[in-house]
């Protein structure tokens, strides 16, 4: 389980900007995940509770946005919506399919008191 | 995670250095480290602080980082000490089962006496497979990564720093054996290769994308069983190009030798490469140094 290590980075990051702002506390943490990036959220959610605990961000509010995936297919020369890797161009059946969106796992904002 | 020593997970294990947890005094006595629980009580006062303050307003920062950052860093840095010295570095991945550590033996030994061969063995407990290579005369060093799934470009950075692989050399890192997490961990290779074997499921790489996206190189393994399994090669060629279009297929078998041509000839244009860029980049650097001298000695 991956998002153990995730979740980790995830502190390390969010410890950092609250040190810098000088925060007395986390409240949020916004993260953006795309629909074909490698991570599962539920398991991220389990795994932030627990590597939180007894740190600035325990008890934070995990605000998760989900970035659809597309690709950019090379037969139709343009930018098509997929579900998940693997699966073919939805207008031509092609898997010459370049990711253009989808595949971020970023901490964008963070809500500090 | 240990916030004092900053040793990561407090499970993983570098074989051959002092576990993060124990320090030992000028008087030669060891003892364990009270890790993390002064840095720990700190954050709860910060926390009380929070609470007792209760009113503050609070706020929303920017913070705009990817979650991977850290790693990605440190595997940053572990690819250029590869590349200034002119390291060839793969990441091995697979199932467990699929032969990876057979697959190393048997290459390292065929190509002995014309590339030297370093190895990093990721498992979660045992040195059983470092030793497997320790006995072909590669310098090998096991990574015990407790509870952990997969190797990350910290572990593989201490390796290195014990491992000290020869310049110009091959590093072959074999990664834990699954098929998922290793695929989102930059180790600072050069590229990823995975094996899959016949006695496996040709739909594997539909099954786990992710690694079979992340990987250059796609090795088919135990091709002599091929005559007594269900496994149909072309399939499972077809799955892996599904999810990354442009993967490099070889068909091999570590116990026959079957395919080994391609393979070595692979491996060593990549070490060749990788000696070429750190000869070349010695070689401009050799000129610029001789012409800021020049430069220097006109000034002068």
């Amino acid at each position: 389980m991956h998002e153990m290590s995730l979740a980790e980075g995830m502190l390390q990051l969010v410890e950092d900007g609250a040190r810098r702002n000088a925060a007395s506390g986390v409240k949020a943490v916004w993260l953006e995940i795309g629909a074909l990036s490698q991570v599962e959220v539920d398991a991220l959610r389990f795994c932030f509770d627990a590597v939180t605990r007894g740190s600035i961000a325990e008890g934070a509010r995990l605000e998760i946005v989900t970035q659809p995936g597309l690709a950019w297919c090379m037969p139709c020369g343009a930018r098509v919506p997929i579900a998940r890797r693997g699966e073919g161009c939805p207008r031509c059946g092609s898997y010459q399919l370049q990711v253009v969106q989808g595949d971020e796992m970023r901490i964008t904002e963070i809500e500090i008191a | 995670m240990c916030v004092t020593c900053g040793c990561g997970s407090d499970q993983n294990h570098v074989e051959g250095e002092t576990h993060a947890h124990e320090h030992t005094h000028a008087d030669g006595t060891t003892h364990a480290h009270p890790h993390g629980h002064e840095q720990e009580h700190g954050h709860d006062h910060a926390l009380g602080a929070a609470h007792a303050q209760g009113t503050a307003p609070s706020r929303r920062v920017q913070i705009e980082q990817d979650i991977l950052a850290k790693n990605d860093a440190i595997a940053g840095a572990n690819r250029q000490r590869l590349a200034d010295r002119g390291i060839f570095a793969l990441n091995l991945v697979s199932s467990p089962g699929s032969g990876k550590t057979t697959l190393l033996v048997k290459t390292i030994e065929a190509l002995q006496g014309r590339i030297q061969a370093a190895v990093i063995e990721g498992d979660q407990q045992t040195s059983r497979d470092a030793d497997r290579i320790r006995a072909t005369g590669a310098p090998a060093i096991q990574i015990n990564t407790g509870k952990g799934c997969h190797l990350d470009a910290d572990m593989v950075r201490r390796a290195l720093d014990r491992l000290d692989p020869a310049d110009g050399s091959l590093l072959l890192v074999e990664n834990v054996g699954n098929l998922v997490c290793p695929a989102a961990f930059d180790l600072g290779e050069a590229h990823k290769v995975v094996i899959l074997s016949v006695t496996e499921g040709e739909d594997k790489p539909l099954k786990y994308p992710d690694m079979f996206h992340a990987a250059d190189l796609l090795l088919i393994n135990k091709t002599d069983l091929l005559p007594y399994v269900d496994f149909d090669v072309d399939a499972a060629i077809g799955y892996a190009r599904r999810v990354r279009p442009d993967i490099e297929v070889m068909r091999v078998s570590a116990t026959t030798g079957e395919g080994f041509e391609g393979w070595l000839a692979w491996l060593e244009r990549g070490v060749n490469a990788a000696r070429a860029r750190r000869d070349a980049s010695v070689e401009s650097l050799r000129r610029r140094v001789a012409e800021l001298e020049a430069a220097l000695g006109r000034s002068a």
